[in-house]
């Protein structure tokens, strides 16, 4: 009986796969893409466990066990360099991700269309611009003897000449508040959309029983939008480890690589610029077995604290 | 009604100074979003000496065209950008027209497999091989150093592939596609009549993101082009705003200081005209997306 009815539903599926035979086809753009781009880097993560040599090929190289990754652990740069990883992207998470919030809760609030519209516009473009025109406008603006930063901070009695862009103790603060300046209007675009949904009966409801606005901020506006700030969230911990390499590496210099060098930069120096293919791609490797760890374990107490998670 | 008993009832006074807090920080925070973009357009017109003493804030002193006029004439900036326009228009539209397909095909329900692909989909997001991995099956491909590797690279993405099977779910019904099929119409007539026509949304912003993240990407073609012909306009962008004032700093071996004298004097006369040039089209992209922005990314990411 049971031989039969899976008989019965393989005939189905044959026939469904027979049916629709062009869906397959507009799927071998992306999934060929996937698997050059995405799934044959995985085959060739192996030779992060492997002596790698351009000659021999990945194959044809020997094995050389955790070799790579106790080289890594043992450099007296390791800790520092994982101290710096881990520190930015957590002083990113913490200032990045309420910042949007506000914006959205605040923009959300606000009457006037017009100027409602206008304040969403200008805060969304800096979204635009790309990572070598901010780390450009960057270092002018925070130029010791031209950058205007400098010229506003000495009406204030600050010398003048500082080197924002040259001073390791700063490189954080820079990093990741020119984020908020480009992300912020950004990323509250999809908290304000999902507080365009909000029932207006319940915030005439909470003002009948005396709620004032902020009250009714906290308590309507703000239990709305929580699933979508769960999910965002958990996104945001999946990328921890992986912090914006490409605007780091263009902002260091050789006056701040003590705060500024973290993994994914080094996995490129080591990697691409000294070809030392084994060690970058063992480097690489625990840079993300560690995201994606996080990622699963923010996502199950995600999902047990609430019913938001990804999967 | 809501409107009317607004007006009848004036605000208490928590609620008048929670709006006023609000308001200033909001006010604060656009002038602190729109200055610095305001100072490079205002810059960009300035003599470069006043901008170097750091005397110009508000409005343009000794205003002066100088800076566009050696923008216009530098070839390498024009080579550069044919580049750039080049390549995010082939790659903008490979990547929309996979992007699309592939999203629909995953929204349909009837498609056996559909479940694994799905997930063999979002593993790529949260798992990468890592920049070494990646750059040696390009460089097996032999596309190191070709244009085509930077029309390729980034085209695809999960992420993207998802907005727009959530967005086709929610918004193209099964029952559409039953009625359909009973009208004797078949996968590509429905796909090319009804879907593309109803996704319009969606797909303009699949388009305004490819589109941004290719005009603004240098890091691809840093790792793998060594031709400066092929040099997208970010990469140029990056040795002229970067490399120049770093290097004069580090006094970096193998440039004499005559010549790093003379393209830092360049440099300072045209930096904000090439901010300006390279990032206004970019920018004006967005105004034309806005109306179909809130339908089409919100449907595809909220519910996703």
């Amino acid at each position: 009986m049971k031989q039969v009815d899976r008989q019965k539903a393989r005939k189905r599926t044959l026939l469904l796969m027979k049916k629709n035979w062009l869906l397959y086809v507009f799927l071998i753009p992306a999934v060929v893409y996937i698997a050059v781009f995405s799934y044959a880097p995985m085959y060739g993560l192996q030779i992060a466990f492997k002596n790698f040599s351009i000659s021999k090929g990945i194959l044809g190289s020997p094995w050389v066990g955790f070799k790579w990754f106790t080289t890594f652990f043992e450099t007296p740069r390791f800790w520092r360099i994982l101290k710096n990883t881990l520190g930015i992207s957590v002083y990113s998470l913490a200032v990045g991700f309420p910042i949007p919030i506000i914006l959205a809760l605040i923009v959300n609030g606000v009457k006037n269309t017009k100027w409602k519209k206008f304040a969403q516009t200008i805060t969304y473009m800096p979204h635009f611009i790309s990572a070598v025109v901010l780390v450009g406008m960057m270092s002018v603006f925070f130029s010791p003897r031209s950058g205007f930063i400098n010229t506003i901070l000495s009406w204030f009695g600050a010398s003048g000449e500082i080197y924002f862009m040259g001073n390791a103790d700063y490189f954080p603060h820079m990093y990741v508040w020119s984020g908020v300046w480009q992300g912020a209007g950004w990323g509250s675009i999809i908290y304000i959309a999902a507080l365009s949904g909000v029932d207006q009966t319940l915030h005439e409801a909470a003002m009948i029983d005396g709620a004032n606005k902020l009250k009714r901020v906290l308590h309507v506006d703000l239990p709305a939008i929580m699933p979508t700030m769960v999910i965002m969230l958990i996104m945001n911990f999946g990328s921890l480890m992986s912090v914006g390499y490409e605007k780091i590496y263009l902002m260091q210099n050789s006056l701040n690589t003590t705060t500024s060098e973290v993994i994914s930069t080094y996995v490129y120096k080591m990697g691409l610029q000294q070809q030392q293919y084994s060690y970058s791609a063992a480097i690489g490797l625990f840079n993300n077995v560690i995201s994606f760890t996080l990622l699963v374990i923010v996502n199950k107490i995600a999902g047990k604290l609430s019913d938001s998670s990804l999967w | 009604m809501y409107k009317r008993k607004r007006k009848k009832k004036r605000q208490s006074w928590d609620d008048r100074i929670y709006t006023v807090i609000t308001q200033a920080l909001l006010i604060f925070f656009v002038i602190i979003v729109a200055y610095p973009i305001y100072f490079v357009v205002v810059a960009s017109v300035t003599d470069p000496a006043y901008v170097n003493n750091g005397t110009v804030l508000l409005y343009p002193k000794g205003f002066t065209l100088l800076g566009y006029q050696k923008v216009f004439t530098d070839n390498r900036i024009w080579i550069c950008y044919a580049n750039t326009i080049y390549y995010t228009v082939l790659g903008t539209g490979l990547g929309t027209c996979a992007t699309v397909m592939g999203g629909y095909a995953l929204s349909r329900k009837d498609l056996p497999g559909r479940g694994i692909l799905m997930k063999l989909f979002v593993f790529t997001m949260y798992f990468s091989g890592g920049t070494i991995p990646y750059y040696l099956v390009v460089k097996n491909l032999g596309l190191v150093d070709t244009r085509l590797i930077l029309i390729l690279a980034g085209s695809v993405s999960a992420y993207n592939i998802i907005v727009v099977r959530s967005f086709m779910e929610s918004s193209i019904p099964a029952e559409l596609f039953d009625a359909a099929t009973i009208d004797g119409c078949g996968n590509g007539t429905f796909f090319f009549r009804i879907v593309l026509p109803l996704s319009k949304a969606v797909i303009a912003v699949m388009v305004m993101f490819i589109a941004v993240s290719y005009w603004n990407s240098y890091f691809n073609a840093m790792i793998f082009i060594t031709d400066s012909d092929k040099y997208p306009l970010q990469l140029y962008l990056r040795q002229l705003l970067l490399t120049a004032s770093v290097s004069s700093n580090d006094m970096a071996a193998g440039m004499d200081r005559e010549a790093i004298t003379k393209l830092e004097l360049m440099v300072q006369v045209i930096k904000y005209g090439v901010i300006v040039v390279s990032t206004l089209p970019i920018i004006c992209v967005y105004p034309f997306i806005q109306k179909y922005f809130v339908k089409g990314v919100m449907i595809g990411s909220i519910k996703g």
